[in-house]
């Protein structure tokens, strides 16, 4: 047996024996899902069994290198960690903006001090962080945020508001965008720093969604000190991370497209309104339903192409504004046509679809919006020229 | 490498290094000798076989109609991988010659379905160029070869032929056809067909060409009594139905190849036309209403691609889901390829509707390619009730 086939067979065999049974199921609500921080609590004890038997392993970060805590594992390893947990259907034992989009830009352009300090802390769980980028007079055009950041020596002194901060409210700590030279031109002035969310001056506001959830906030700082040590890479060239994270943000919600784990549309519909002579009742509905499942299984294909791609290292990357737009574009289809399945059904307030269908809206607005999308694929895929 | 090697494995959707030769020898070799005024040239001088056979024998010696036929019928088992870049780069080029027809259909059903000693004979014949082939399907302007009428009685050591065809490709110009022929049944069922060999120059076999609007052949064919030796018949009797499926699902991923490498072209040349065609004293590519269009074209293609791929190596795998990825490149390629024509045209303006610009050719070619072996309502409903819906 190859390293490999002995790495699955003991993986399969760990996961069996610490992976307890009701966090093999399918999460209900998104609430159930465990997300860290200093204020965290577990909805179940086998919840923190599994947590802690995967942060023992530096598993809730398997690809990060383990001299910062993280997993170790390689590429091959962790595809065959995640295909054994798929297997199992295992939940992810935490869920965090630290994984997802600080850790690597601090892998990438943080110092090692940083490095050391905060990447233990995030595949620990032990801090909940969050993202402060948009604001109000800066969305699309993000790079025109007036956040500023003055330079007072040994800190900074941040004043301006953030909007969009997701789960603001239950984070411990933002990593934001500020202006730290407001006479250079606006991609030329903006720095990337740290801030904790209990220093004085700092306060959050829940925003109210027409989904009637909130999983967003304002953030408003006011005379808020931050360390100069907070600062990741250069001061003034954040942009550069802010753009790196904003292509790994875009690669990540384009996977809200992936169909690969959610019941087929069609498999809904036939619940939803049966068949007549063995096709699905309105004829209608039936067309809308197959377009759209030829798309997805299209997209599916083209992820999987992409996956391929990359791995035989002649991955054109840098696609990840397509993968952003039509995944998003996607996933609303599949949501309306749901609405349109379930009828006068798919209002009730407190049913199972409504609020899902209204936060899909947002997908193709949060992490840029498809225009925003479109705009890079003209300029960057295909050279269009600028006006 | 082997055609039909039986394994689930599933290839990774990308090119093997051979099968990017084999798709680079391609373009070079069709920009050179059959660029688009190739096929200008033979539509205005009513050429009367419709394609070049001087390109054709060339292409023989290149080993085209060689590459998905196995080695031991004179062929070289590069698989339908290796035939789908070359059917891709015919389709940026819009070449006409008789890959589909003999290749892409004709050989694969013989390969199919074919006795032993009908491979033997067929195949080498094929490979070295010498045979022309079309296969009769449609009978009606939708396809849909359930509903087949055309009947075949038998009588003694002869099956007679009665009925009529229409849309066979490169009909008028075959040595021989493959006749899909009713046996039992009705119209309708998907049993009681069966396949012939029927030679061109048969007794009571009149074909009509027809002039398309893509400037490719297809003929008409009447059969009045027309008598085949029951050694012609291809598989099965009354068992045709699920050979010609099969058949028709490995050309129907071809067909899509070809039409992927139409889309491209034309996707590329609208694009350069955009960063070339200047109006209020700018590109009109700077346009962002312009801009949008075409990146959501770009999305559009990447998905052609995918499915296209995993199409041909569904094909060479023995994929157990190649009626639904059939349907699935079939369906997805019409769709983009009727967006990208129309928005070619649009974008070129006015001098997109005008016969001296090659984006026309592009517009009436990807039109009749998604409309054969089934458009996109066809793919789009074998699809749901492959599903089971």
């Amino acid at each position: 047996m190859n390293d490999l086939a002995t790495f699955r067979t003991e993986t399969r065999a760990w996961l069996e024996a610490n992976c307890p049974p009701s966090m093999r199921t399918n999460m209900k609500h998104e609430s159930e899902a465990y997300w860290g921080g200093r204020n965290a609590t577990f909805i179940s004890d086998e919840q923190q069994q599994w947590f802690e038997a995967m942060a023992s392993r530096g598993w809730t970060a398997p690809a990060w290198p383990a001299e910062y805590g993280g997993g170790g594992l390689s590429k091959e390893e962790n595809k065959i960690l995640q295909q054994e947990m798929r297997r199992l259907n295992c939940r992810k034992p935490l869920l965090s903006f630290g994984i997802w989009m600080l850790g690597p830009a601090l892998l990438r352009y943080g110092s090692e001090a940083q490095k050391h300090h905060y990447i233990p802390d995030i595949v620990q769980g032990k801090i909940r962080w969050c993202q402060g980028y948009s604001e109000p007079n800066a969305g699309s055009d993000l790079a025109s945020l007036g956040t500023s950041a003055e330079d007072r020596g040994d800190h900074y002194l941040v004043n301006g508001q953030k909007v969009w901060t997701s789960y603001a409210d239950k984070a411990d700590w933002i990593f934001c965008l500020v202006r730290t030279e407001p006479d250079a031109p606006k991609h030329s002035g903006i720095s990337f720093v740290l801030i904790d969310m209990e220093s004085e001056g700092v306060s959050v506001r829940p925003i109210k969604l027409i989904s009637g959830k909130s999983p967003f906030c304002e953030t408003f700082f006011d005379n808020v000190k931050v360390p100069k040590h907070h600062l990741v890479g250069t001061e003034n060239k954040g942009w550069t991370i802010a753009k790196y994270l904003l292509t790994h943000e875009r690669g990540m919600i384009g996977g809200i497209g992936d169909t690969e784990n959610k019941q087929a549309l069609h498999e809904f519909a036939l619940q939803q309104i049966g068949t007549e002579h063995g096709k699905l009742a309105d004829p209608i509905l039936r067309q809308q339903v197959a377009q759209i499942e030829l798309d997805a299984w299209a997209y599916q294909l083209t992820l999987e192409r992409a996956a391929d791609e990359a791995k035989a290292g002649h991955g054109p990357g840098a696609k990840s504004s397509f993968y952003k737009y039509y995944g998003t574009e996607l996933n609303k289809a599949r949501f309306e046509a749901m609405v349109a399945l379930g009828g006068t059904e798919s209002f009730e307030w407190e049913g199972p679809i409504a609020s899902h269908w209204l936060r899909t809206k947002g997908n193709s607005i949060e992490g840029g919006t498809s225009e925003i999308q479109l705009n890079i694929i003209s300029k960057h895929l295909l050279g269009l020229p600028s006006k | 490498m082997s055609t039909t090697q039986h394994t689930s494995t599933k290839l990774p959707l990308i090119l093997s290094e051979e099968q990017q030769m084999i798709k680079e020898s391609a373009r070079d070799f069709l920009h050179a000798k059959a660029p688009v005024a190739a096929l200008r040239q033979l539509r205005d001088k009513q050429d009367s076989q419709g394609f070049d056979s001087e390109l054709w024998r060339e292409m023989v010696e290149m080993g085209w109609p060689a590459l998905a036929v196995p080695e031991a019928y004179g062929g070289l088992g590069f698989g339908y991988t290796g035939l789908g870049q070359v059917l891709e780069e015919t389709g940026r080029t819009l070449t006409a010659s008789p890959l589909v027809s003999t290749v892409l259909l004709a050989a694969t059903a013989i390969q199919t379905g074919g006795s032993v000693s009908q491979k033997s004979s067929l195949l080498p014949a094929i490979v070295s160029g010498e045979l022309l082939m079309a296969l009769a399907i449609d009978e009606t302007k939708h396809h849909n070869p359930a509903k087949t009428t055309l009947s075949a009685q038998q009588d003694g050591d002869t099956f007679v032929l009665n009925g009529r065809k229409t849309f066979v490709l490169d009909g008028h110009m075959a040595n021989q056809l493959i006749v899909v022929a009713r046996t039992s049944g009705t119209a309708g069922d998907r049993g009681g067909l069966s396949l012939f060999l029927v030679d061109a120059s048969s007794k009571g076999l009149s074909i009509e060409r027809v002039m398309m609007t893509d400037s490719r052949n297809a003929a008409n064919i009447t059969f009045d009594q027309v008598s085949v030796p029951a050694d012609n018949l291809l598989g099965d009797l009354d068992q045709g139905g699920e050979l010609l499926e099969k058949t028709l699902d490995i050309a129907r991923i071809g067909l899509s190849a070809e039409l992927l490498g139409t889309v491209l072209e034309a996707f590329d040349r609208t694009v350069n036309y955009l960063k070339e065609r200047q109006q209020f004293g700018v590109p009109i590519g700077s346009f962002q209403a312009l801009q949008h269009r075409a990146a959501q074209m770009f999305c559009e293609i990447e998905l052609c691609k995918s499915v296209v791929l995993k199409g041909l190596h569904a094909i060479d795998t023995d994929d157990p889901t190649l009626p639904a990825l059939a349907s699935l490149c079939k369906a997805k390629l019409a769709q983009v390829a009727q967006l990208v024509s129309n928005e070619a045209v649009q974008m070129y303006g006015g001098i997109g509707m005008t016969d001296d610009e090659d984006i026309g050719f592009f517009l009436k070619r990807a039109r009749v390619a998604q409309h054969t072996l089934g458009a996109y309502p066809f793919h789009l409903d074998r699809l749901a009730s492959l599903s089971g819906y």
